[in-house]
């Protein structure tokens, strides 16, 4: 079976600036994928490769097999909501439903009604006059009621309050849960992330930084406690990715498969947005990144 | 797709149709008062000898109200392009591009080159139908000054009878889907289109559709009975034009030659002055063997004309189109 998402050297620049350098991921389907990095990081600009709305500048993408909007047939499998969700502010929510219904082949008209019900959504209402959270979430239903294989959604949650975020969220994971489908979705916040992803990739400054099952990268990750060291002295088998000292004392986050028991540790586990944290802090202090946003 | 078209378009096509409506509505009151002009100058009554009533009913026609709707015809069909370009061209691919909406449109199951050709095939055909039918009307309404006038080859005229405003309407409505692609805002599109479709008639009439056929090249002796213009002046200086006698051509160009073939250009203030009166001073002229040379285009002329200037702004409203399919599945990525 072919991943979900393929690419090799993927390379895309605006103008000279690189968004996205050298990119090699492999993404299996039936994931639900978390894409974390800060601001800016070409979170963007790899989903959007990933719909067709972009091309690559060099390297390639392919996505469930084929070309991103290579025609009708790839378009029907990829369901995608971009970012700030637009929708025809001047289209009701049932014409809405109307344009998922006249240009998707597998329309599911049962699901989009059945959601826009249970969300309390007035089929005869603009979408400019909607709220930010009802703007999303008819988004989320024109995308899923094609019945993707491969559902994307760029920053879904970004402009939301938590109310209408956690709704959103909730919202998304029924559709895990009732679909086969494969998720890949970005957030700037881990913690949007973090119940609903089993996947996760890490970008900074255009670059993957981490890919990795979200079980395996939290086992094979540690957090060490103890006297002063050089991280350069660490065995070979642990690679530190973050250190921070105090004058007698060195935190620091390694990566290792084989479990860490050496005395002079105090050795402890790292929830998934200690984690990224670890990762995006050691990118920000080599230099280019723009300051991660850690919280809102 | 066709409905999405539709439900997007009717807006925008709803205000025009209102607007050329109004107009038709106005020509068809105001075409009885027209009529009874046309009757009351003697024109229906006056057999083979017309000239005087023609002269008549041009005069009472230009110095009335007639004459007002009459250029108000004249300026709505210059403007008419302009108006399709700029409110169903420009807002078509550029309101998306603003508001965001393609990111959602094109990641339905339908590539965005087939979004983009039902948009263009709608708009271009309702564009194309409206200025067709609005011609029809204001040709219908200008009809008897049209056949007394014999201007229709002439360059106000041309462009808004017969066959050529469907061609124009489907090249502005193809420039300003091409500007609001490349421009991807919809105002400043709107703008740009304005200006390109200004350009496009201006430039029409002086710089490509005298040379659509090669016009009519004649070289003769001027008859200084017959002049269509005469003027001296204190100094001396002569300058004149020989009529040209081919009713409803459209001359391009009428001027006068020495025998050399050079412009003519001459000072003779003791023949040419105010107390000796004209006369002396053209029976000199007389004697000068003076030329007039014509490039026009004779009225004859009018369909072919008209054919391959409308052949010409189709082709190039499709090449636009063509253009702007390229674009979208290749560069606006």
């Amino acid at each position: 079976m072919t991943a979900a998402i393929e690419t090799a050297r993927l390379t895309k620049r605006y103008g000279r600036r690189p968004a996205l350098t050298d990119c090699d991921l492999s993404i299996p389907r039936g994931r639900v994928v978390g894409l974390v990095g800060p601001n800016g990081a070409g979170k963007s600009t790899l989903l959007q490769l990933a719909c067709g709305l972009l091309a690559p500048t060099s390297g390639t993408i392919e996505v469930l097999g084929a070309r991103p909007a290579s025609g009708p047939e790839q378009l029907a499998k990829v369901g995608f909501v971009a970012q700030d969700t637009p929708t025809y502010a001047r289209l009701t929510v049932a014409e809405h439903l109307r344009l998922g219904a006249r240009l998707n082949p597998g329309w599911d008209a049962a699901l989009a009604a059945r959601r826009i019900e249970h969300l309390g959504l007035d089929p005869a209402q603009p979408a400019g006059k909607l709220s930010g959270g009802q703007r999303a979430q008819l988004a989320l239903t024109l995308a899923v009621a094609k019945h993707p294989e491969l559902l994307i959604l760029d920053e879904p949650v970004a402009s939301l309050d938590p109310l209408a975020r956690r709704e959103f969220l909730q919202n998304l994971m029924e559709f895990v849960a009732d679909s086969e489908a494969s998720v890949v979705l970005s957030s700037h916040l881990v913690a949007d992330l973090e119940r609903i992803c089993d996947y996760l990739v890490v970008l900074t400054a255009a670059r993957v930084q981490l890919v990795g099952e979200v079980d395996e990268l939290l086992a094979t990750h540690h957090r060490l406690t103890g006297d002063r060291v050089d991280p350069a002295t660490l065995p070979a088998g642990q690679r530190p990715i973050q250190a921070s000292h105090t004058e007698r004392q060195s935190t620091l986050v390694v990566r290792s498969t084989a479990p860490v028991d050496d005395p002079r540790w105090t050795v402890g586990r790292l929830d998934l947005e200690d984690l990224v944290l670890a990762y995006l802090t050691e990118a920000a202090t080599v230099g280019r990144t723009p300051v991660l946003e850690a919280q809102r | 797709m066709t409905w999405l078209t539709w439900r997007q378009f009717r807006t925008q096509f709803s205000a025009v149709l209102a607007v050329l409506a109004a107009f038709a509505l106005l020509l068809l009151v105001t075409r009885p008062g027209l009529n009874e002009l046309y009757a009351s100058s003697g024109l229906t009554t006056c057999g083979d000898s017309c000239g005087s009533a023609a002269d008549s009913f041009l005069t009472r026609v230009g110095g009335g109200m007639i004459g007002n709707f009459y250029y108000l015809g004249i300026g709505g069909m210059f403007a008419l392009p302009a108006l399709l370009g700029v409110f169903w061209g420009a807002p078509l691919v550029a309101r998306e591009l603003e508001t965001g909406t393609h990111r959602l449109v094109w990641n339905q199951s339908v590539t965005r080159a087939r979004w983009l050709v039902v948009k263009l095939l709608l708009g271009g055909v309702a564009s194309m139908v409206a200025a067709g039918l609005i011609t029809l009307a204001v040709s219908w309404w200008a009809a008897p000054i049209d056949t007394v006038g014999m201007d229709r080859m002439l360059p106000h005229l041309f462009a808004n009878r017969g066959l050529v405003p469907v061609g124009y309407a489907a090249l502005a409505f193809a420039v300003g889907v091409t500007a609001g692609l490349l421009i991807r805002r919809t105002v400043p599109a709107m703008a740009v289109t304005l200006l390109v479709v200004a350009v496009v008639q201006i430039a029409m009439p002086f710089l490509v559709r005298p040379y659509l056929i090669a016009p009519v090249h004649q070289v003769r002796a001027i008859d200084t009975e017959r002049l269509e213009m005469f003027g001296m002046n204190a100094a001396g200086e002569v300058w004149l034009l020989g009529k040209m006698e081919e009713p409803g051509a459209w001359i391009i160009s009428n001027r006068t030659l020495t025998p050399a073939g050079e412009p003519f250009a001459a000072t003779n203030p003791e023949v040419c002055n105010r107390e000796n009166g004209p006369r002396p001073c053209l029976e000199w002229i007389g004697t000068l063997d003076l030329r007039q040379e014509v490039y026009y285009q004779p009225a004859n002329r009018y369909w072919p004309l008209q054919l391959i200037e409308t052949t010409l702004l189709f082709v190039v409203a499709v090449g636009l189109g063509a253009f702007c399919l390229w674009w979208i599945r290749r560069r606006l990525a």
